[in-house]
């Protein structure tokens, strides 16, 4: 079946089987192996990406139903030529956020479509938020120390901006 | 861990969807969250996939003449998110609230939890202790079954092959009517080992459901009897007497008694936060 489909701001179309995942699709058909795939059953949140800006489960997609849609995956964090990196990814490093990366690019997908409102969480919440990624690394401390941080530097980058204007 | 092959269409009306389910095997899909696990598990293997969110008459939102009707594409999140059911129909937003993560209730459909009926999900429990209905069409017509008709057995329901749910309908509620909404799971978006959704009416009325306390989401009538005969002043009684007939089953995730001595707490605790909010309110 030929898809349409738009993936970080470049539409794309693609003969597919019906039966191919919308992950499969990003990395095979695309070629954007960022988004990784762990437990093929929407279970570990490590294929999140984000369908119309809002995060979603790769692996529980078909492309199919993709058609026409809009996908943000963790290769848009990055500006275009891969030398600066996005808050979240300066936070996920200087935290040590991450140690194998498996379920990274999940929980930075997660993790940015809530920036505006983790200042306004607690702990708890925002662990809740992040409940349905799973890390076998890094015990999650870290992971909510980072998110913190990105979103305190994207309000007072956003501060900054404002005032510059 | 892939899918077996199958054909997929996405009709744009529901004419086009009864034309496509009247082949054999096939299978509705709409956002996939219980589906497409099954298929990539190769649980289930249909011939055919046939999307309903590409029909627009499937993704209303509305209030009608006091009615809740909600179409069957309806996400969590836009059930969650609505400040329509808030106002008027809170045990509804609770139970989206307690469905999965984001991810998942941004794509999930109610439809889909309607359907797929699995006996410890939040969205039918709730529906059953709202009274609800269920719209199905088929090409020789259109009929509506109430909650307690609808669920039949474990992902069992009364939706023939051939038939679609369009749209769930949930009665007005009483004014003053109070609602509350409890869960345990083992993390925090998992199915529930066991759950109660609590509606009391001043009429009064009192609908208590139990849910994974069985095949399928149980009315506790021995507990709405006795909340009815001696309002919110027996508590305990209702609580025990909510679990006296109810034996939930061994597996993997915890035991039958251990099951129901949640459903009896959390009974309890859904009637102790009822009393509360009246109490407070009185004040």
């Amino acid at each position: 079946m030929r898809v349409r489909i738009e993936v970080n701001g470049t539409w794309h179309e693609r003969d597919v089987e019906p039966r191919r995942l919308l992950c499969d699709f990003l990395r095979h058909d695309l070629g954007l192996t960022g988004t990784h795939v762990g437990c093929e059953h929407g279970v570990c949140g490590a294929c999140t990406v984000q369908v119309d800006d809002r995060p979603a489960r790769s692996c529980l997609m078909l492309a199919v139903q993709a058609d026409g849609r809009s996908i943000r995956t963790v290769e848009s964090l990055s500006d275009p030529d891969d030398v600066e990196m996005h808050p979240l990814q300066e936070a996920f490093h200087t935290h040590h956020a991450l140690q194998c990366g498996f379920c990274t690019p999940g929980f930075l997908m997660t993790a940015e479509s809530m920036l505006g409102r983790v200042e306004d969480m607690t702990d708890e919440e925002l662990r809740a938020s992040l409940g349905g990624n799973i890390c076998r690394c890094t015990g999650y401390q870290s992971i909510v120390a980072a998110v913190r941080a990105a979103a305190t530097a994207c309000s007072s980058r956003a501060v900054a901006n404002r005032s510059r204007a | 861990m892939k899918p077996a092959p199958f054909d997929y269409v996405a009709p744009a009306d529901i004419d086009g969807v009864l034309e496509a389910l009247a082949g054999p095997d096939a299978k509705i899909i709409a956002g996939g969250q219980s589906l497409v696990p099954m298929l990539n598990l190769r649980l289930a293997r249909p011939a055919l996939l046939v999307d309903i969110t590409r029909v627009p008459r499937l993704a209303h939102l509305r209030r009608e003449a006091g009615a809740l009707r909600i179409g069957a594409t309806t996400t969590h999140r836009e059930l969650a998110e609505s400040p329509m059911i808030a106002a008027h129909w809170p045990l509804l937003q609770f139970a989206a609230q307690h469905i999965g993560h984001d991810a998942i209730r941004n794509v999930g459909t109610i439809g889909g939890s309607v359907a797929h009926a699995d006996p410890a999900a939040e969205l039918p429990a709730a529906l059953l202790a709202l009274e609800a209905s269920m719209t199905i069409v088929s090409k020789s017509g259109s009929r509506s079954v109430a909650a307690r008709d609808f669920f039949r057995g474990y992902l069992q329901t009364a939706l023939g092959p051939n038939e679609l749910l369009t749209e769930i309908v949930v009665p007005p509620t009483r004014p003053y009517a109070r609602s509350a909404f409890a869960e345990v799971t083992r993390r925090h978006g998992d199915f529930a080992l066991a759950g109660v959704a609590v509606q009391l009416d001043p009429s009064p009325a009192a609908r208590v459901v139990l849910f994974g306390a069985g095949d399928v989401p149980l009315r506790a009538t021995a507990a709405e009897a006795l909340l009815v005969s001696s309002g919110l002043t027996a508590l305990d009684q209702a609580a025990d007497a909510a679990v006296a007939d109810v034996h939930p089953g061994d597996d993997l995730h915890a035991t039958g008694e251990y099951r129901r001595n949640l459903l009896r707490d959390l009974t309890l605790h859904c009637l102790q936060q009822v009393a509360t909010r009246i109490e407070e309110e009185r004040c």
